[in-house]
């Protein structure tokens, strides 16, 4: 309690030296904790869109379906139980036909995903009550937004795709795109073309079979189907997961910079003082205090640095993190091109966790910063010291 | 005067490395210091006068010999006892004052006594009686920068009075004085000798000083060369 009395009192007296030191390692405070809420607020935001738009409850995967193998494609549909077939009724699963097939905009040709939706489903937020129709003499298409501009398509348009039917021939006829949708799921849009599920299963002569069935993740659906594999979200979201982790060690790279700038600060502060103060500290020891009290009260002077910057980054942080929290941060234009599951702009995620998190780790760190150049001070002979001789 | 002895220097010693040769700065010195007395330790530079209070004052410890400071061996003191017995029993007075700069005049002065861990109203009593002794109520906000060198050196003489310690150990007190104030703070200590009995020990070579002591200890080359008491004081 003396020590901290002393250390404090030391501080104080020692102003702007105090607060450069403070103020540094504050601002390191602040961005660490921004930065980790808008990963936090990153990763939330992708979980949450890619469970509303893609995968609901979880997934139900043909056995053969494998999406990082293109040709299983052809052996990747089953059709449904009755058991499944009520499920689909009662609002509880969606199923979705994937296929292979090209499209051929403007001439060139595309690679594409035809993916058969039903228009009636609610269970993903895609928009697919757009394929509704009654006219019989056109298919009703779909985009996504990223497609659609890599495309060179638009509302309205028509555009050829060419595809092969479970029988292994090939067909082609033209689609019109009735909407282009703005996901922030790329797995939806890039390459993909999405149809009614009933037109899609008869031009693959696959009446009544799917590839995937999406589970409603309000309602759900509990039960083993036979030649399916469910896949929860544990496993649905591992490519996000591995991202936003891919992106925390880019950003606990950030952290330990910006701790190692504001750690040689204090460490610098501390080394000078200890070679400044040797007067103060024979006298210390003059005054009754032991080497080792010393030592204390200088790792306490440099520990109260993080409390200080932590109270003065509460003063200025909390506002600006709050503000910056309800305002979001606008990504810049074509994050989202490389397939990452991004908003166009972020809003941050803070938790006690963090801000307690970061304030210990900071803490813990200053006091050790503090206390290696401190530990000089027991080799230091009280009479040397006194007279402030170098040592 | 008191007659009970307060300190007992026997066949001491001190030698420091110097590279691969030592250096003898103190040799066979015996003395006893009883309370109450007004002493100065005078010689030359380099005689061991700054090396015998540091050993006095536990600051360090004898190469042969022994030291007895109120019963207890410096030589064998482990640092927490040797900072027990500074803290209570010893105060001392630096030739370049020593005052904390970031701390104010009263803050210099209670240090000793939250060492001590004294309650904060005797604290702030015994603070603002020890600078009445050296009239420096008028400064208790101001910080050492703020100060002549003087009135440093009467805050370092109340530092080292405000905890009563049963002795007090000034290092060339009136070195970086004028002869105004060096008189002013001889006269300051003698007072506070005589009106609360606390032993004063000197290391100086200053005449001034000399002046002033009631028993003169002569050192040269780390030998005591005289030891009188000068009567009529």
């Amino acid at each position: 309690m003396l020590a901290l009395k002393l250390a404090y009192r030391n501080l104080m007296g020692a102003k702007l030296r105090t607060w450069l030191n403070v103020f540094v390692l504050s601002l390191a405070f602040v961005v660490i904790i921004w930065h980790k809420g808008v990963l936090n607020g990153w990763d939330e935001q992708a979980r949450r869109d890619t469970i509303e738009w893609e995968i609901g409850g979880g997934q139900y995967w043909q056995e053969n379906y494998d999406p990082y193998d293109p040709f299983t494609l052809e052996d990747s549909h089953s059709p449904m139980s009755g058991l499944t077939e009520s499920a689909v009724t009662d609002g509880k699963i969606t199923p979705i036909l994937i296929s292979h097939g090209t499209i051929y905009p403007d001439g060139r040709i595309q690679n594409i995903l035809i993916k058969g939706i039903d228009p009636e489903q609610k269970i993903i937020k895609l928009p697919s009550s757009y394929l509704k129709t009654d006219n019989q003499d056109e298919i009703p298409a779909m985009i996504g937004k990223r497609n659609a501009k890599n495309n060179k398509l638009k509302i309205g348009d028509y555009v050829t795709i060419r595809w092969r039917d479970a029988n292994g021939t090939f067909d082609a006829t033209e689609v019109k795109i009735v909407h282009i949708f703005k996901t922030n799921v790329p797995t939806l849009d890039v390459g993909v073309l999405w149809i009614p599920l009933q037109i899609h299963q008869e031009m693959m002569h696959l009446e009544g079979e799917s590839t995937i069935l999406v589970t409603d993740q309000n309602t759900g659906f509990d039960g083993s189907i036979v030649g399916w594999i469910f896949k929860d979200h544990y496993i649905l979201l591992t490519e996000i997961r591995e991202m936003i982790e891919m992106k925390s060690i880019g950003g606990y790279l950030f952290f330990i910079i910006l701790m190692s700038l504001a750690m040689l600060a204090i460490f610098d502060t501390q080394v000078l003082s200890i070679f400044r103060r040797q007067k103060e500290i024979g006298t210390h020891i003059a005054l009754g205090m032991t080497q080792r009290q010393v030592i204390t009260l200088f790792t306490i002077e440099g520990a109260i640095h993080s409390v200080l910057a932590a109270v003065l980054a509460a003063i200025y942080g909390f506002p600006l993190l709050a503000y910056q929290a309800s305002v979001g941060w606008s990504m810049p234009t074509g994050a989202d091109d490389f397939g990452m599951t991004i908003a166009e702009t972020i809003y941050p995620a803070y938790s006690i966790a963090l801000v307690f998190g970061t304030t210990l780790i900071v803490l813990v760190t200053t006091t050790i910063v503090s206390y290696l150049p401190a530990r000089r001070i027991s080799k230091m002979k009280p009479t040397d010291a006194i007279r402030g001789k170098i040592q | 005067m008191n007659n009970d002895v307060l300190i007992t220097v026997s066949d001491l010693v001190k030698t420091f490395p110097m590279g691969k040769r030592e250096f003898t700065a103190l040799k066979n010195i015996n003395l006893k210091f009883n309370a109450g007395e007004f002493t100065g330790v005078v010689g030359p530079s380099g005689s061991g006068k700054t090396t015998l209070l540091n050993i006095v004052g536990s600051l360090d410890v004898p190469t042969q010999g022994e030291a007895i400071v109120l019963g207890e061996p410096i030589g064998d003191l482990t640092l927490k006892k040797a900072a027990n017995l500074r803290n209570k029993y010893l105060g001392f007075i630096f030739q370049t004052y020593n005052l904390l700069p970031v701390y104010t005049v009263y803050e210099n002065v209670e240090l000793p006594l939250l060492l001590l861990k004294m309650p904060a109203e005797k604290r702030k009593k015994a603070v603002l009686q020890s600078l009445e002794w050296v009239g420096l109520l008028d400064k208790i906000t101001s910080r050492p920068p703020q100060l002549s060198g003087g009135e440093c050196q009467r805050v370092s003489i109340a530092r080292a009075m405000v905890k009563s310690p049963k002795i007090v150990l000034a290092d060339e007190p009136t070195a970086n004085l004028d002869a105004k104030n060096s008189h002013n703070i001889l006269q300051t200590m003698e007072k506070l000798n005589r009106e609360l009995g606390t032993t004063f020990i000197f290391a100086t070579h200053d005449e001034k000083v000399i002046q002033y002591l009631r028993r003169k200890i002569s050192l040269d080359d780390g030998q005591i060369v005289s030891d009188e008491t000068i009567k009529g004081k």
